[in-house]
């Protein structure tokens, strides 16, 4: 049996513009196992970005409770949030985020000088495959190149757990199998747990396990028997 | 270099323009702390160590005529340190190659010492010798005026006989900081001179053996001036005291101290302007930075960075910016100091004059300015620490603009598409639509008040020469005389028409305020000498009472129809009180007139007057001017035109350096406020102005939409610009009102219309530089950005 790595018993969010309350959690329980790579499949609006912000520690739940290990995620502050996002966590988001001021190298490198026990940036790059692209400036790469620096940034530090909303969201087919096969890897090899968000059904067939939201819930859960390689993947 | 240090390098090249416009911003406020410190200081200490290390006087008094014993009874006055006679005489001066003479001012020297007050400064040559005919040192100006040095001669007219001066050595004097030549409104080296003798020969000369007719005093600590100034004069009364004085009243001291009053209110105007500015332009950066870099920052705080490394962040970026200011802001502030030293060359002569450099007003310079900065960066700063890292992530929600509805009536309805863009987007951001316009004011106003001096110059000049002192020369008297000296005047060669004029030492009281000036007598019907009215009329002197300048009215605090005490200070020394009966200009020290006869009857000395005053046949005016060189009674004249030439000279050049860096104080404002204000609207629109080029907008058309706005905005600012420009040069006025001058205030039209006229290129100059960058707008690389 695996660890368990994040755990969330009755996850509420509701968020609240001018006198509409939007429920855009109500009430979630999951949990995600050690090593295991994870896809969050839903209608958009269902709340997926919602759930990975809160267990990534961008936000904060209405009710509810969030563990990842032994930490609380629920009810702590903001500067807590920040070391356990500093220390724990990779994320890579549908626009890669990159600082267009920093080449590749640098962009890895912003989050290996605050990290305990990074890799180098160069062989964060390497896993990627854009070793070669180090000095490029993310203006001069194409979005797919980008969103692998966005992978090698968040693996860097070696985090415990990736963290990806829609990274292939915005690539086509071909460029996003290369963005899901260094997630596969970094999954692999470096055994981070990892949950991936996507509007792509067939995406799921890479992952050990599929969540199903629906409004705010979480309407299924599937364990794949069998796993496909990205590139087996049809889109 | 870690990357985010690396990033915050890449930001600031890439919106260097701003940077820079706003560091020229905090460059100018640090030059103008620089200056107005250093050089109040320069001024100040220098003169304190030169007046300490030369013994400058405390208490100073001149008398017709005093035993030399009289030194040491001064000295027992309880609160005198020391005590020193001397004689001190006017003499005329015949210079070779200078038609009009000059006038002289002699002091004696004690045999074989030094003197114990008023030391001075050899800068060559050796001190006169008493047995050796008429040997002098003479002050460095007169001497560099005419190029006279150890060993040149020239001629004086000394007690009505005309004598060789031999030239012993060149000297400056703490008493002579600022030499003003009798009747003069500026110095005047070429006509003015200090000349130090031997004792022994002027007592020979002025029938003063035994006797001085001026005495300095210097003060125990804490001792008071009043009370010992009582003293002095009842001492001195007997021999002809003229009143004693302290050094508030002694010309050279007090013309220093009213420049010293000017940096002040300059270090008290200008800095806070360019520090407002400075926050406020810092503010619209920072704002418009965060508001580009939100995912990024969202981007760092998903990371781990935390709120207090980005707050360092941006800080440091500030940090930055006021760096390069505040190093730009030495470079000017060492520039203009040193312009400004020797710009009070020409008016101060100091042994030497350094520009005050230490390190705690630059370190001053710098904290003011990055305190500017931070606090203009704080709200910007504070947000993006605080700003939330899942909202972040999110791209802003479009911007909510506003139509304006009055009730079914649209406003906007009247203007076409592209003018909406423009007032909607003002409307949305009116802080900064708001500071913009303030900031164009602001700038509008410092040019109205540098260019308002000019206005001041020219109608003092009008006031004091074409409609008060309308006389072509004056002489004065080495002694008063007799009314019938005017005859003899009168057929001096050239001479027109005479003006006799009466001048006597006094005391104005009322109540505790006293002030000491010279009161003065003018005939009925005066033609060519006269006062003017606040309305700038000339008064009627009335048969009784006195008028005196609206700055010594101030003093006094007395106002048309209360009594003053007057006390004079020579002759029979008679008291008595009179009445004000009105107010008159003046720009040049204290004021008191009367009618002549009527202060001499009160004198009790009978007709006498102390200067004539002439009009004259400018022809002739070389035959007057040889003429009078031999006249035994005169011991100074004051030439009008040769006084405006220089009071022009001097002025105008003085003026129009001040004025240049003024100006471009100005202009620096306005490019900076213009510049940031229409560069951060380009980048805020950069998408909606490429999708308009898309839709086929020409580049004009879009321009004018982000254009529009400073032009809207800089129209608007013009009259707040008109009104802010009129309170600044009162301040300014008021800055320049002090007891030795001060200047009208008064400004013209054009100058509203010149400073208008030089803002609006300013701004056009920086909307242009815009406007080339809406050229350049590459409409693929913008739209494929997410906004
Ligand atoms: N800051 C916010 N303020 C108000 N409502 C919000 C906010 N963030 C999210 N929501 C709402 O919460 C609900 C869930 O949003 P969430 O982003 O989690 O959906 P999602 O499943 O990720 O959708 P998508 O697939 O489109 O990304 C939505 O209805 C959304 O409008
Ligand atoms: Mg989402």
């Amino acid at each position: 049996m695996t660890a368990t790595v994040f755990k969330a018993e009755g996850l509420t969010k509701t968020y609240l513009t001018g006198d509409v309350a939007v429920h855009a959690l109500r009430g979630v329980d999951l949990e995600l196992f050690e090593g295991e790579l994870s896809v969050m499949l839903g209608p958009s609006g269902s709340g997926k970005s919602t759930l990975l912000n809160i267990l990534g520690g961008l936000d904060t739940a209405t009710s509810g409770l969030a563990r990842f290990k032994d930490l609380q995620l629920t009810g702590i502050g903001e500067h807590e949030l920040t070391l356990y996002r500093r220390h724990h966590v990779g994320f890579v988001f549908q626009f890669y985020n990159l600082i267009p001021s920093l080449t590749a190298l640098e962009n890895v490198a912003l989050v290996t000088e605050i990290a305990d026990d990074p890799m180098r940036p160069e062989e964060a790059l390497d896993l990627v495959a854009l070793g070669e692209r180090q000095n490029h400036f993310p203006a001069q790469m194409s979005g797919g190149e980008q969103q692998r620096v966005a992978i090698a940034r968040a693996i860097a530090k070696r985090p415990e757990v990736l963290l990806c909303d829609e990274p292939t969201g915005a690539l086509d087919s071909k460029t996003g199998v290369l963005v899901l096969e260094a997630l596969t890897t970094v999954n692999r090899e470096l055994n981070t747990t990892t949950a991936v968000i996507t509007h792509n059904a067939e995406t799921r067939k890479i992952a050990h396990r599929v969540f199903y939201f629906h409004d705010g819930r979480i309407a299924r859960m599937e364990v794949n028997k069998q796993r496909l390689e990205p590139h087996e993947v049809k889109w | 270099m870690n990357a985010l240090d690396k990033k915050l390098l890449r930001d600031v090249m890439h919106i260097w323009t701003q940077v820079l416009a706003v560091a020229l911003v905090m460059a100018a406020g640090v030059a103008t702390i620089i200056i107005a410190i250093g050089a109040h200081r320069s001024l100040e200490e220098t003169r304190a160590a030169y007046y300490e290390r030369y013994r400058f006087a405390d208490v100073f008094s001149g008398a017709t005529r005093a035993p030399a014993s009289i030194v040491e009874r001064i000295g027992r006055i309880p609160g005198v340190a020391v005590a020193e006679g001397r004689i001190v005489k006017p003499l005329l001066l015949d210079v070779e190659g200078m038609p009009e003479p000059a006038s002289g001012l002699a002091i004696s020297l004690p045999e074989g010492r030094p003197p114990h007050l008023n030391d001075f400064f050899m800068r060559a040559g050796r001190l006169p010798k008493a047995d050796a005919g008429f040997e002098a040192v003479i002050a460095e100006r007169f001497a560099n005026a005419h190029k006279f040095v150890p060993g040149s001669r020239f001629e004086a007219v000394i007690n009505g006989r005309k004598r060789v001066l031999s030239v012993t050595g060149i000297a400056l004097s703490p008493e002579y900081i600022y030499a003003l030549g009798p009747g003069d409104v500026m110095p005047d080296d070429r006509r003015f001179a200090i000349l130090w003798m031997a004792e022994e020969t002027l007592e020979a000369a002025f029938d003063l053996d035994g006797a001085v007719n001026s005495v300095s005093v210097k003060l125990m600590k804490g001792a008071s001036e009043p009370a010992v100034i009582e003293q002095l004069d009842q001492l001195l009364a007997r021999y002809g005291g003229l009143g004693a004085y302290g050094r508030k009243d002694q010309l050279s001291h007090a013309f220093l101290d009213s420049e010293l009053e000017e940096l002040k209110g300059m270090r008290n105007v200008l800095p806070p302007i360019f520090m407002v500015v400075t926050a406020f332009l810092i503010n619209m950066i920072m704002t418009r930075l965060i508001a580009l870099e939100r995912e990024q920052i969202g981007l760092l705080k998903a990371v781990g960075y935390g709120r207090a490394a980005i707050a360092w962040h941006y800080v440091k970026l500030v940090l930055i910016i006021s760096c390069i200011g505040i190093v730009i802001g030495y470079g000017m502030g060492q520039w203009l100091g040193h312009g400004l030293t020797r710009l009070y060359a020409r008016f101060f002569s100091y042994p030497f004059l350094i520009f005050d450099n230490s390190a705690d007003v630059f370190i001053l310079a710098a904290a003011i300015t990055i305190a500017a900065g931070l606090l203009g960066a704080s709200s910007a700063v504070w947000h993006a620490a605080a700003l939330p890292p899942a909202v972040a992530m999110r791209p802003p929600a479009p911007t909510a603009y506003r139509t304006l509805m009055i009730g079914k009536f649209n406003p906007f309805a009247v203007f076409d598409q592209m003018t909406r863009m423009t007032i909607r987007h003002m409307i949305r951001r009116p802080v900064r639509a708001a500071g913009t316009l303030l900031g164009i004011a602001l700038s509008l106003s410092v040019l109205i008040s540098s260019l308002f001096v000019f206005d001041a110059i020219e109608f003092m000049i009008d006031m004091l020469y074409f409609r008060a002192d309308r006389q072509h020369a004056t002489l004065f008297f080495s002694d008063d005389k007799h009314m019938r000296t005017i005859h003899e005047t009168a057929r001096l060669p050239g001479v027109i028409r005479t003006e006799p004029a009466r001048a006597v030492s006094a005391r104005i009281r009322h109540g505790h305020l006293s002030r000491r000036v010279s009161v003065v007598g003018k005939p009925a019907g005066a033609q060519l000498s006269r006062v003017l009215d606040l309305e700038m009329q000339p008064v009627a002197m009335p048969r009784s009472g006195i008028v005196l300048s609206d700055k010594l009215a101030r003093l006094l605090d007395v106002t048309t129809g209360n009594y003053v005490t007057v006390e004079l200070l020579e002759g029979r020394r008679r008291v008595f009180d009179v009445v004000v009966a009105g107010k008159i200009r003046s720009y040049i020290g204290l004021l008191a007139a009367m009618d002549m006869d009527s202060l001499n009857e009160l004198a009790g000395e009978g007709q006498v007057i102390s200067a004539v005053h002439m009009a004259v046949d400018t022809s002739r005016t070389e035959a007057l001017y040889g003429k009078v060189k031999e006249l035994p009674a005169v011991a100074s004249i004051t030439l009008q035109r040769v006084s405006l030439a220089r009071f022009r000279d001097t002025l105008a050049k003085n003026i129009t350096t001040m004025m240049l860096v003024y100006t471009s104080l100005g202009v620096i404002i306005a490019f900076g406020v213009a510049y940031n204000s229409a560069r951060i609207q380009l980048s805020e629109r950069a998408r909606e102005l490429a999708s308009l080029r898309v839709l086929g907008f020409t580049r004009a058309e879009v321009s004018r939409i982000l254009l529009n706005e400073l032009a809207i905005l800089t129209v608007l600012a013009l009259p707040i610009g008109w009104v802010g420009g009129y309170s600044l040069a009162w301040l300014v006025a008021k800055g320049l009102d002090t007891e030795v001058h001060r200047i009208p205030f008064v400004i013209d039209r054009d100058t509203f219309a010149w400073a208008s006229v030089v803002l609006i290129v300013a701004v056009a100059l920086s909307a242009l530089i815009v406007r080339l960058r809406i050229n350049k707008l590459d409409l693929i690389a913008v739209l494929k950005t997410r906004d």
